[in-house]
């Protein structure tokens, strides 16, 4: 995103866009096509159902830990057993000696599956806690703060871009140094540097409180770092877009500013948006999991899947599951959320795709 | 020419005392509560708490503590709360590892980019193309912490493919094929992520090229597919790849490396960096922070002038 790119608007007869689509489109609106494009592209749909039944996953949370799991996501199993194929087996082994053969204690069980009547599903870890009960109340953690800093990212790169590129002057001008300011930052340095300053006290500024602990720090800190990724190229697209004649025609019809950039500006850029929007939640889940893994996100004993990796770290030889799960649910995730914003963009933006001469 | 530079000179400048102005706000006004209370710990005394305060200038106004810590960070004499060791020091110390990574990785992940993007904009829309879009597509979505944990768990010594040492840094100068063998692996979890990202966009760049006129224009008068695609279409494409790379190689030089040093203890300028912010001692923070901006605004200095000579249209304003 290093460079702001103009989107070119051509003017195309009914007949050319109809011969690329393969179909009428008089009377359709542009997201009736570009549903029509994205209905095509069996791939991104079948990520998208990915991603939805990882969120319908992660809401059950509450409802498999209570039910499936006999426990809660905090909950110690310490010096505990449980039946496994009619035999008790110690949730975290004891370690000692067996006859005269020393056995190095503290390993938790692995990865039972369906064996133990969906109790230890993903294993346990260290303290004897329920891996896959964790691994579901950390996704959702990681998703709430991954999808509230896109929405609240998102939400203040618009207002600000539609404020920058429509008014210009000064109003660009402060808005501009700002974004040049946060990007300057080291982005993880600057987010890592706020997330542990807010994470001793919480925030008590401005009449707002947020308690220390609180997943509203790292939503925060996250959203407010990336706001200059978002908003510098949709600012771009609206300088380009405001020179072009029908915001021309609309003000000279008596069109209000917040006319001009709710009902002209807006629809016009609002496909990039919803780009940008689905991208940079899976940005965000990876940029919350790298907070959390550092100490700086999601505190402790609340799971996220950086703090289920972090957790898993030091136990990586023993107990590999405890890292690798949660990795591979955020390699998902995130694969899922990047492969469709990618065929989201080829639907909105067909111009875009280019087709190669032969 | 010379007009842009200084300009571009003085604003650098003025970011630099704004980065860390707004560092040290951070973390002085956010925490809230007593800061040489913070820095004592909890069994300290009142006396100490109150010696700190007097050694530290922490009943100063704030604007004179900041100013106070930027010449001691300047003449060098900036000194850790917590560990009492020198701050620039430190950061000197850790300056070859973070080197060795950073580049090392931009070599693997700018060679490995571009081999990639070409391979699949040569072959676009067939076979190989999809496999390695869903290849650079996985290791764009993968967190690097992570991935550095599989690998070590995997390949470093006494696991399972024991193929390399596990982590740390061995000095270049004390035993090239000892540091050449320790950062294969890092440099490899590091440039993963770059070389799906700069793959993508140098097929669109490439796709974008393939059907300008000159390149048709080349093709008719009969020059060879290979010398039109290197000539012609390659040079073209790689100017944007060109300021991609200055401001990544920038960011990670900067501290985006720190959650690769962290897990591979390289003891670099970020793995210093992360630890201080975990015990909240500002003073190396605030060190680290204007090394890695200055690099930062550096390097997009370098970028634009570098884009005006690449690109003749574009004249630096």
């Amino acid at each position: 995103m290093a460079t702001e790119t103009t989107t070119d608007f051509t003017l195309d007869s009914a007949a050319v866009l109809a011969e690329d689509e393969g179909g009428p489109i008089e009377g359709k609106s542009p997201w009736l096509l570009a549903w029509r494009r994205l209905r095509r592209n069996y791939v991104a749909l079948g990520f998208l159902l990915l991603f939805v039944v990882i969120v319908v996953a992660c809401l059950l949370a509450g409802p498999y830990a209570k039910h499936v799991a006999h426990t809660t996501p905090n909950e110690n199993h310490l010096g505990e057993t449980f039946i496994k194929d009619g035999k008790k087996v110690p949730i975290v082994s004891k370690g000692g000696f067996t006859g005269t053969e020393f056995k190095a204690g503290g390993i938790p069980v692995g990865p039972q599956l369906w064996h133990a009547g969906g109790r230890y599903v993903f294993g346990a870890d260290t303290q004897g806690r329920d891996v896959a009960v964790r691994l579901l109340y950390g996704g959702l953690n990681s998703l709430k703060v991954g999808i509230g800093s896109a929405l609240i990212c998102t939400l203040f790169a618009l207002v600000f871009a539609l404020l920058a590129g429509y008014y210009g002057g000064w109003v660009d001008w402060v808005l501009s140094r700002f974004f040049d300011l946060i990007w300057a930052f080291p982005v993880l340095l600057l987010a890592i540097a706020l997330g542990t300053a807010l994470s001793i006290d919480g925030f008590h500024h401005a009449g707002i409180n947020i308690p220390a602990g609180s997943l509203w720090i790292p939503t925060g800190v996250i959203s407010f770092v990336l706001i200059p990724y978002i908003a510098r190229p949709l600012r771009g697209q609206i300088l380009s877009l405001r020179e072009k004649e029908f915001i021309e025609a609309a003000t000279a019809q008596g069109a209000s500013s917040t006319r001009v950039m709710a009902s002209e500006l807006m629809p016009n850029i609002a496909s990039s948006v919803l780009v940008f929007f689905t991208l940079i939640i899976a940005n965000n889940i990876l940029t919350e999991a790298g907070l959390s893994f550092l100490g700086a996100g999601v505190q402790p004993p609340n799971p996220s899947w950086g703090t289920l990796i972090a957790d898993g770290q030091s136990r990586i030889a023993t107990a590999p599951w405890l890292a690798i799960i949660p990795g591979v649910a955020i390699v998902l995730t995130v694969l899922s959320l990047n492969i469709f914003g990618d065929g989201l963009r080829d639907a909105l933006d067909p111009r875009a795709k280019v087709r190669i001469e032969r | 020419m010379v007009a842009f530079v200084i300009r571009r000179l003085i604003g650098a400048f003025l970011v630099l005392v704004a980065v860390s102005f707004i560092t040290y706000l951070i973390f002085v006004k956010i925490p809230g509560g007593d800061p040489a209370q913070r820095i004592a710990g909890k069994l300290a005394t009142d006396q100490n708490i109150a010696d700190i305060r007097q050694k530290l200038h922490l009943s100063d106004p704030f604007y004179q503590q900041y100013w106070g810590m930027m010449q001691s960070l300047f003449t060098g004499s900036l000194k850790s709360y917590s560990s009492q060791l020198n701050v620039v020091n430190e950061i000197k110390k850790g300056i070859p590892a973070t080197f060795s990574l950073c580049i090392g990785a931009g070599i693997i992940w700018l060679g490995f980019g571009i081999l990639v993007g070409l391979i699949s904009a040569i072959y676009a829309g067939r076979f190989s193309d999809r496999v390695i879009t869903v290849l650079a597509l996985i290791g764009i979505s993968m967190p690097v912490f992570w991935l550095g944990l599989i690998a070590r768990y995997l390949f470093a010594e006494g696991h399972p493919f024991s193929i390399f040492p596990d982590g740390e840094y061995v000095p270049l100068t004390s035993n090239p094929w000892q540091w050449f063998v320790h950062l294969l692996m890092p440099w490899w979890v590091l440039a993963v992520l770059f070389i799906g990202f700069y793959g993508r966009v140098l097929r669109g760049n490439i796709l974008d090229t393939i059907n300008e006129d000159y390149v048709r224009t080349a093709k008719a008068k009969g020059l060879p597919q290979r010398r039109v695609l290197v000539k012609h279409v390659l040079r073209n494409s790689l100017i944007p790849i060109v300021t991609l790379f200055g401001l990544d190689f920038a960011a990670v030089l900067g501290g985006s490396a720190i959650l690769t040093e962290t897990v591979f203890q390289l003891k670099g300028v970020g793995q210093y960096a992360a630890d201080s912010v975990q015990s909240l001692d500002l003073p190396p923070i605030m060190g680290v922070t204007i090394y890695a901006t200055f690099f930062i605004v550096l390097f997009s200095v370098v970028v634009d002038l570098l884009y005006a000579w690449l690109d003749p249209r574009i004249r630096p304003t």
